[in-house]
């Protein structure tokens, strides 16, 4: 993974992830913080290699997104060059830091970097399109198609928020971030280790009514000034020739992300020349560039994927240039779902009038549900569940969260009455608990890389509020699902072996649970059981950790 | 009209579809074509069914690979060739390790699926990869490299051995060369 700080001017395949952290390197990024989330976790775990080497950069795996935001913008307000990545539903929770930063602008370039994952391939919880952000934060989005552009656009992003003192966020998805393709490197710049100063600006950071309304409306001017920038952008261009566009009935395709690699596919399969209008930014648009685009049309289709935001603004940029305009969109195109070069054939042969039939398998496929770990590397999952059903009646209700114990919410398991998102097992079951009097009794499970994420506020709440659920634990000492990644209970973070540790039991008890056992569900499953059976009927709540380590990390270990 | 080599790649998570997917691109980009490919991470890798697309050619704008346009399709659990064959036309070929493992739901036995893909293509092959590897390498893990061999052999995929041995040594650490080297060259034997 080095070789990526080694490249020169070169033709390389490269992920889109890694194009995105080359991008960064290109750019002399000098501060990087992240939490893991696929499709966006590669971006952390290369930079996580490239920082131990590089004393120009800094890296962590920060505890949320909410504070890998923050240790950037404080990073950013001391003048260095900040990169953040997470996943879409990482956004969510650093949202309430996006839109004060917004307000407040960079001072040292900062791009962050969203991960969407339509089809949710590997998501629960929800289909989330994180473009809606740009209405609410008026940060600046752009959106690449491919792996060179994951490069460029992330250049293009620090070009932006060091010129205009703004963030800028560059959106991507499973197919663009996943997505390994021939890319065109340039050389690194020389970085210097860092000298950074924090200036006092308190006109500028603090926000604060009345300032804080000068700054709202000094952003949408920011804004304004942006929109000419991003009117004149090559990346937002047409493919294909409007003039020699006659055997189309005068029909045009307004696309972005990795749906315009989809729409040329579809063009070449179906032998039809249309002309193409490809967004590079999603905000702000280039509204002259569309209504250019779509004056001498009859006809328009609109493809992205997800909600029908472009479809909207096209529409109402039709009013005045073009009223007659027909434009379709998501009335020929699914709303949910990733798309793909057959769909995509279809919605075009439909606008052009070409016949094409959307190829249908007559073969019916399988699934292959995920399962815990098992063979050489066992996972010790398999006891906690084994324990539990051995333990707790069958009407338990049962609160599931994110990690490899989401697992058990499918066969041959199926156990969860609720899932969420990070930290809501407890949060939802504090309320299950209430609702119903402490008598419908609540399990709940969660992991320790999502307890040190989101638990501990959740926990801190049913403490305060006092419900009686039981809360079991699994910490096998790493965040596994999204890679193996550290995590505050191991005593290793990013850049060191020598991190403090942070024990589950104490934060539990400094929280004021009183019940507190700690279990190895391997070697102690008798001892589990009967921990179960102990606190299960207990009027307060309890806490269970069940620690053993993630067997692959142990295999890796011994390795 | 789109000469583009399409392939998917299908079967569960650890079975190394990623590295079979990086070692084909590499070799497909040092033969001088443009290449683009979309994998899965994530809760595929956990043992769920997974699928992996590669395709190179003059120049390819998809990462996906079509419905109907797969010329190679190579799975490495045996029921998860149905999900491959979502892709297939009458022309594909179709490479299957003889190897199984529960889907936790309803299985599907070998015969029933060939029955499946009898009306889909006439090229279905079923090799015993994983058994042959652990027989002669004493490692199931590169039933994958092994097939790509045997692909490579019988040209159903259209690139040179010479490539590929390049590939794997330029995509993975030196400890790993000697037993996917042996694997690639093992169904020549
Ligand atoms: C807000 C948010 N950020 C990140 C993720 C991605 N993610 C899925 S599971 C997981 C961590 C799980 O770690 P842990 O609780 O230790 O469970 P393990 O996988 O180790 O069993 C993360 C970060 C997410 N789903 N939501």
């Amino acid at each position: 993974m080095q070789e990526l700080t080694r490249l020169q001017n070169e033709r390389v395949i490269l992920m889109g992830n890694e194009a995105i952290v080359r991008g960064a390197l290109e750019s002399g990024v000098q501060f990087v913080s992240t939490y893991p989330g696929t499709p966006a976790s590669e971006i952390g775990n290369l930079f996580s290699e490239i920082a131990k080497n590089n004393d120009s950069i800094y890296f962590e795996f920060s505890t949320n997104e909410k504070t890998a935001l923050e240790a950037a913008i404080g990073a950013s307000f001391s003048g260095l060059k900040c990169l953040v990545a997470m996943k879409n539903f990482g956004m969510n929770v650093a949202l309430e830091s996006l839109i004060p930063f917004g307000y407040t602008g960079s001072k040292g370039a900062t791009v962050i970097i969203v991960a969407d994952d339509p089809s949710c391939h590997s998501s629960a919880q929800s289909e989330e399109n994180s473009r809606g952000f740009a209405y609410l934060s008026h940060i600046p989005v752009l959106e690449p198609s491919d792996a060179q552009e994951c490069l460029e656009f992330v250049r293009l992003g620090f070009q932006i928020s060091k010129r205009f003192h703004l963030p800028v966020i560059v959106r991507t998805t499973t197919r663009v971030a996943h997505q390994k393709a021939v890319v065109q490197t340039s050389g690194l710049p020389k970085v210097r280790p860092s000298d950074a100063e924090f200036i006092k600006d308190k006109h500028r950071f603090v926000t604060m009514p009345p300032r804080v309304m000068e700054m709202h409306q000094e952003l949408l001017d920011k804004i304004s000034i942006i929109k000419l920038f991003v009117e004149d952008s090559d990346v937002n261009y047409v493919y294909g020739d409007l003039s020699t566009n006659t055997n189309t009935k005068r029909a045009g395709i307004i696309t972005s992300g990795v749906a315009y690699l989809h729409v040329l596919e579809a063009l070449r399969m179906l032998g039809k020349d249309v002309p193409v209008l490809k967004l590079g930014f999603f905000y702000p648009l280039p509204e002259q560039k569309i209504k250019d685009f779509i004056k001498p049309l009859k006809k328009v289709l609109i493809v992205e994927e997800l909600d029908p935001y472009l479809e909207k603004e096209v529409a109402a940029l039709a009013k005045s240039a073009n009223p007659k305009l027909v434009i379709y969109g998501k009335n020929i195109l699914p709303e949910t779902g990733e798309m793909n070069p057959e769909i995509v054939a279809g919605a075009v042969a439909a606008v052009v009038r070409k016949k094409y039939v959307v190829p249908q398998s007559m073969v019916e496929g399988v699934k292959h549900f995920p399962r815990f770990c098992s063979g050489a590397a066992t996972c010790p999952y398999w006891r906690v569940f084994a324990a539990i059903k051995k333990a707790v009646p069958e009407n338990t209700v049962f609160g599931g969260d994110i990690g490899c114990y989401m697992i058990a919410a499918l066969p041959p398991h199926n156990l969860y009455d609720y899932m969420f998102c990070m930290g809501s097992s407890i949060g939802i079951g504090h309320g299950i608990a209430k609702a119903t009097n402490g008598q419908q009794k609540v399990v709940t499970l969660i992991g320790d890389g999502t307890f040190f994420h989101s638990g501990i506020e959740a926990l801190l709440n049913a403490v305060y509020n006092q419900s009686n659920l039981l809360a079991i634990i699994v910490d096998n000492r790493i965040t596994a699902m999204t890679g193996h990644q550290p995590n505050p209970g191991m005593g290793k973070a990013a850049e060191t072996d020598a991190a403090p540790e942070i024990k589950i039991e104490e934060v539990a008890r400094a929280l004021g649970v009183k019940n507190i056992k700690i279990v190895d569900p391997v070697d102690g499953f008798d001892e589990l059981v009967t921990s179960i059976q102990e606190y299960y009927p207990k009027n307060e709540i309890s806490v269970i950790i069940a620690k053993r380590i993630c067997a692959l990390l142990e295999k890796r270990q011994k390795q | 009209m789109d000469k583009t080599f399409n392939i998917v790649i299908s079967g569960v998570g650890g079975q190394g579809l990623v590295t079979l997917l990086k070692i084909i691109s590499q070799a497909a980009f040092d033969e001088g074509f443009d290449v683009k490919t979309s994998e899965l991470h994530g809760l595929s890798q956990r043992g769920g069914s997974v699928e992996v697309y590669i395709r190179f050619g003059e120049q390819v704008f998809s990462p996906m690979v079509p419905k109907g346009q797969a010329n190679l399709i190579i799975a490495l659990e045996q029921q998860e060739v149905l999900n491959g064959a979502q892709f297939a036309s009458k022309k594909s070929i179709f490479l299957i390790n003889k190897y199984q493992t529960p889907t936790l739901a309803v299985d599907v036995g070998l015969d029933e699926i060939k029955q499946r893909l009898a009306d889909v293509s006439k090229k279905v092959f079923v090799i015993p990869a994983s058994e042959i590897c652990q027989k002669k390498l004493g490692n199931e893990v590169v039933s994958g490299i092994y097939l790509l061999g045997y692909a490579v052999r019988k040209k159903y995929l259209p690139l040179p051995m010479k490539s590929l041995e390049e590939a794997i040594k330029k995509t993975m650490p030196e400890k790993f060369w000697e037993l996917n080297l042996k694997a690639l060259h093992l169904s020549k034997t």
